[in-house]
């Protein structure tokens, strides 16, 4: 794979970001009509909210991480005005990272309409505060990558997904960072993942991670694996493992990361999304694949790769997203939304090496600016909840 | 016109058919496998799993050169792997699902 270069947004904190995004954070589902109309029309604004009432530092850590990513340029949260997250706080802590934002309530700006207004006339400030960033050039080492994969069927587990660990080979070697998830989908592969620990604290902390992946599989009874797994001819949760690990190629894993943790350095790491036990017992891991896309990003992945067999039309907020399918018949259905045919792996049309190749380009061109399919069609699906993670203490859990 | 399928590992027992497959159709088993024809018993869709040699009962499952389950029944070279006879070694509910659709059968819905 040659060295890429593009232009990227130098950030205060020394993070380059891919895009130059604003960002409206609504903090209760109350305020989040509101808080879409005032980015509606606003190709360049991307919005994301919590909708509970009550809060839950999961889910704040989770908005900061956010509101604080490369690709974010500056922050509008809005609330409602009676609900336990606070819109000002937020702000406080995206102004700290040196980037232009404002937060208000909307029951004490009048209503709907006035609320819309008020936060259109706020947006377009930010966006010509935001428009003062510095270009800086960026490649592969300077690159972080997310990858999901979600409607698997018989064909993820043979192209799609080996052409992604494919690209996670090169992406390491060439100093960038790549990050895989979907523990509950490691079930049957722990020794497998502890002997690629690069430490003897990786390994630790690789089969901790595993142990409580599967004691959740078993205490929920539920496996990651669904109904349209099993038709399309996947049978077992092992082998949809199997097929899924595929993503995180074969270099050494660096360590776990939990959700809004950025990773400690270069490499390969491995996130954890699962709740930890808690008096709520764990709750769910991933509902859906927006919500493990969320982590991804929220780690401070630029862009996110998401490796589909049976088709998905789904895209995300701040960071770009990326369809990919080894399934050529998939492809050739939903070409309007998939950016990438793995699927010329089993045709035999190109080596697993050629079309990890052709994937890295477009992965470059992503970075470089050129919109994804997801992106063009403005899918920017988002997901926020409840949940429960043992973390550090709130600043340092939420520096991502 | 050969069907193919693609086998990962060498050591696999199972291979995945990249077309749809009727009873007694000859596939092709490409991959790390060397090359070489079988006959389907059966007929298998695109995306599943035929036995690419004959698998005794409690015999291990092998894709991607590792154990994705164990047989229930023997099962003859041709055959479709599916849920009817393999099992996970985890997750004890997936035998119980409807063959076809991969639905759980006793969620109720009134």
């Amino acid at each position: 794979m040659p060295e890429a270069l593009w232009q990227g947004y130098l950030r205060s904190d020394g993070r380059k970001g891919i895009r130059n995004l604003l960002l409206v954070v609504y903090t209760v589902q109350c305020a989040q009509f509101v808080a879409h109309q005032v980015a509606s029309g606003e190709p360049d604004t991307h919005v994301i909210g919590f909708p509970g009432c009550y809060d839950n530092e999961y889910a704040i850590r989770l908005l900061l991480a956010l509101a604080r990513h490369p690709n974010v340029g500056a922050v509008l949260a809005i609330g409602l005005g009676c609900e336990y997250t606070q819109p000002a706080r937020i702000a406080d802590v995206v102004r700290q990272s040196g980037r232009p934002t404002a937060s208000f309530f909307i029951q004490e700006h009048g209503g709907t309409t006035e609320s819309i207004a008020y936060g259109k006339d706020l947006l377009a400030k930010l966006r010509a505060e935001a428009a003062d960033v510095s270009r800086v050039p960026m490649g592969w080492s300077d690159l972080m990558v997310g990858c999901e994969c979600g409607g698997s069927d018989g064909t993820s587990g043979l192209a799609g997904n080996p052409v992604v660990g494919r690209f996670y080979d090169w992406l390491v070697d060439h100093g960038g960072t790549a990050i895989f998830e979907e523990t509950v989908e490691m079930i049957g592969l722990r020794d497998q993942l502890a002997n690629r620990a690069s430490s003897v604290e990786a390994r630790r902390q690789i089969e901790q991670t595993y142990d409580k992946a599967e004691r959740y599989c078993r205490s929920v009874r539920q496996y990651s694996v669904s109904p349209g797994n099993f038709a399309g001819g996947l049978t077992t949760i092992e082998e949809k493992s199997l097929g899924a690990v595929a993503k995180s190629g074969t270099r050494s894993i660096q360590g776990v990361i939990r959700v809004s943790e950025q990773p400690h350095g270069p490499g390969l790491w491995l996130m954890d999304s699962v709740p930890d036990e808690t008096f709520m017992q764990f709750g769910y891991t991933n509902p859906n694949d927006t919500e493990g896309i969320m982590d991804l990003i929220s780690a401070g992945s630029h862009i996110v790769l998401f490796v589909t067999g049976r088709g998905s039309v789904i895209g995300s907020p701040i960071a770009p997203l990326i369809k990919v399918t080894g399934n050529s018949r998939t492809y050739e259905k939903m070409k309007g939304d998939i950016d990438f045919n793995a699927g010329c792996v089993l045709d035999g049309s190109r080596t697993l090496d050629e079309a990890a190749y052709e994937l890295s380009q477009l992965i470059a061109s992503t970075a470089a600016g050129t919109p994804t399919k997801p992106e063009r069609l403005g899918h920017r699906e988002y997901f926020i909840m409840y949940k429960h993670q043992n973390t550090p203490s709130l600043e340092l859990g939420c520096h991502a | 016109m050969l069907v193919d399928c693609f086998q990962i590992d060498k050591g696999d027992n199972v291979a995945t058919l990249l077309q749809d497959a009727s009873e007694a159709e000859e596939l092709s088993v490409r991959g790390d496998a060397l090359q070489k024809l079988i006959r389907t018993v059966q007929p298998i869709r695109a995306g599943h799993k035929v036995a690419v040699r004959r698998i005794r009962q409690d015999e291990q499952i092998i894709k991607y050169g590792s154990v994705i389950g164990v047989a229930t029944q023997p099962i003859a070279q041709g055959e479709w792997v599916h849920l009817h006879n393999c099992r996970s070694l985890y997750d004890t509910r997936s035998s119980s699902l409807d063959l076809e659709s991969g639905a759980r059968q006793e969620t109720r819905y009134a």
